[in-house]
């Protein structure tokens, strides 16, 4: 971790902010480890009133009751610092927890290309001078890595696409995106586990389930988990 | 055991605490967009203060109760009525079968929320009965109710005498059951983005009204007013953000996020209206005014506890008033 983190800052009167670096794009795979890593320690510290704890590229929201780390203790003119000491002690020891082995599991994501599915998937292709085959052959390459979960529940940020095939947003967000949907957001991609608006080019679509509230855990990924994507045809995809 | 929805309203959802434990998996809080107030009508309805109830938006709803229930409501200045018989914002009323129960439009603020003894019988979805409108799941059927529904209400947990007794001596104090202002005065604790803002822009934060647009939800408050500009244009990484936060997007006009906000977001974040003033943020409505003001964190946390402390000597009092 750099000098002067983690950084702990309040984020209103019920939450606080635990940052490990100030930058992501550098080296999204150490910030994503070190996250993780302080994720855990915070949660094994059990620490009175902390309600949830949720990560973000180089940060761990900490979600707490006010009136819990009250009763616990702390003064009420000092809870923020009464949190910030525990979990800067609870981050401060090393090694206790063995670290998962990150690359063993890795989500493979069938993706059909479908030209009903892939709206912008010529787009794609023509803003990175590369045909539309190249396009899917450059996004089932790599590894993918869930850098965030957020904007809708079991929505996957995740790092790792190949820069060839970067494609800013749209200027105008679509008002509605089908569920599955496989998307490109500048240099992030992901997919859309719902129905919704959204204005990132979308070039293709998964018959798999991102998010199902009657299941334990409801998202399929959670940061940190690796992905990859396969194609299919429009024939697998009708019989998943 | 349960309610027709005869009309269901503009916006009629069914809200308990909210949704904890699932934020990691951009899951929102959601719940009551006043907590206290669901509470407070909770603990008049004789329920458990998590029990679940409806978050009544601008009014229209009308409700006919299959059998005797008791009703209590909190909110904004609405005109609510059972038959004919005004019921009165915070004291318990009695609904009998075949009753109707209406909430009229609001005179002042946007919102209500009605417990009914028993509270609202729904599925809990990711250990919770409230509707999470945009993700579609959880309330009932994961929707606002419509014209024709029917909802069923738990075991109530009153004998009638007990019940009689309730009706005719208990009420909750009048600013938390009438909790809309006009032209409310929010108070805030700075964010974390604050000192991206130029000086002139934080004075207008304080000083200055903002305008509530009519396109605000449940997700947050859009805010007219003059436009607060950042000084600096770097991309921020984002983070999380939680009700009560206020960001400001590129075109200088703020969102204060309310309960169903997402999990994250990549906006600056120039502070963060506190905990007890959420209440307030939840009564504005499209054309309100509002303003801001600062107060140091402890001030935040004192008026937190204090509220608190008089939330439980009242849950304290009725629960002696039943034995």
């Amino acid at each position: 971790m750099t000098a002067g983190f983690p950084d702990i800052a309040p984020l209103g009167d019920s939450a606080l902010i635990v940052r490990v670096r100030d930058k992501f794009e550098d080296a999204p795979d150490e910030t994503l480890n070190d996250v993780l890593r302080i994720l855990h320690q915070i949660k094994d510290a059990d620490i009175p009133g902390v309600i949830e704890l949720a990560p973000a590229y180089t940060s761990v929201a900490v979600f707490f009751d006010p009136i819990r780390v009250i009763r616990a203790g702390a003064k009420p003119e000092q809870i923020i610092d009464w949190l910030g000491e525990r979990i800067a002690v609870a981050v401060g020891k090393r090694g206790k927890r063995k670290q998962k082995d990150q690359t063993a599991c890795v989500t493979e994501i069938p993706v059909c290309y479908d030209p009903n599915f892939a709206l912008d998937l010529d787009h794609v292709a023509e803003h990175a001078h590369v045909s539309a085959a190249e396009v899917i052959e450059l996004y089932s390459a790599p590894e993918y890595r869930v850098s965030c979960i957020g904007f809708t529940p079991g929505f996957p940020f995740l790092s790792g696409l190949d820069k060839k095939i970067a494609t800013p947003r749209r200027d105008t967000p679509r008002k509605e995106i089908p569920a599955g949907s496989v998307g490109i957001g500048g240099a992030q991609t992901g997919v859309y586990p719902l129905r919704s608006p959204g204005g990132w080019n979308i070039i293709g679509r998964t018959p798999l389930a991102l998010f199902d509230p009657a299941k334990s855990p409801p998202a399929l990924l959670q940061a940190g988990d690796r992905v990859r994507f396969r194609s299919i045809t429009r024939e697998e995809f009708d019989a998943i | 055991m349960k309610a027709t929805i005869v009309r269901a309203g503009f916006l009629t959802t069914v809200q308990d605490l909210g949704r904890t434990g699932y934020r990691a998996f951009g899951v929102s809080l959601g719940g009551a967009l006043d907590s206290v107030a669901l509470r407070v009508a909770n603990l008049v309805a004789g329920n458990d203060n998590s029990a679940a109830g409806l978050e009544i938006t601008l009014g229209g709803l009308e409700l006919r109760f299959a059998d005797e229930r008791i009703v209590a409501w909190c909110g904004g200045r609405f005109d609510v009525r059972i038959g004919s018989a005004s019921v009165p914002a915070g004291h318990a009323a009695l609904v009998r079968a075949d009753e109707t129960l209406t909430v009229g439009h609001a005179e002042t603020g946007c919102r209500c929320w009605l417990a009914i003894s028993g509270g609202i019988e729904v599925p809990p979805t990711l250990e919770s009965r409230s509707t999470d409108l945009r993700a579609g799941f959880g309330g009932f059927d994961g929707r606002a109710l419509r014209d024709g529904d029917e909802i069923q209400f738990g075991q109530g947990p009153q004998s009638a005498p007990a019940a009689r007794a309730r009706i005719s001596s208990w009420s909750a104090p009048g600013d938390w059951s009438q909790t809309a202002k006009v032209g409310p005065a929010l108070r805030f604790v700075r964010g974390a983005d604050w000192n991206r803002f130029s000086d002139s822009t934080l004075q207008c934060l304080s000083r200055e009204k903002f305008s509530v647009s009519p396109d605000s939800d449940r997700m947050g408050v859009r805010l007219n007013g003059p436009p607060l500009e950042r000084e600096d244009a770097v991309d921020l990484i984002s983070a999380a953000v939680v009700p009560g936060t206020i960001q400001v997007p590129p075109s200088g006009n703020s969102i204060l996020l309310l309960g169903d906000c997402q999990t994250i977001g990549g906006y600056p974040k120039i502070a963060h209206v506190i905990s007890v003033d959420l209440g307030l943020a939840a009564q504005l409505r499209g054309g309100d005014e509002v303003r801001f003001s600062e107060v140091a964190m402890t001030d935040a946390y004192q008026l937190l506890m204090e509220r608190e402390r008089d939330l439980n000597r009242f849950r304290l009092g009725l629960s002696l008033h039943d034995r």
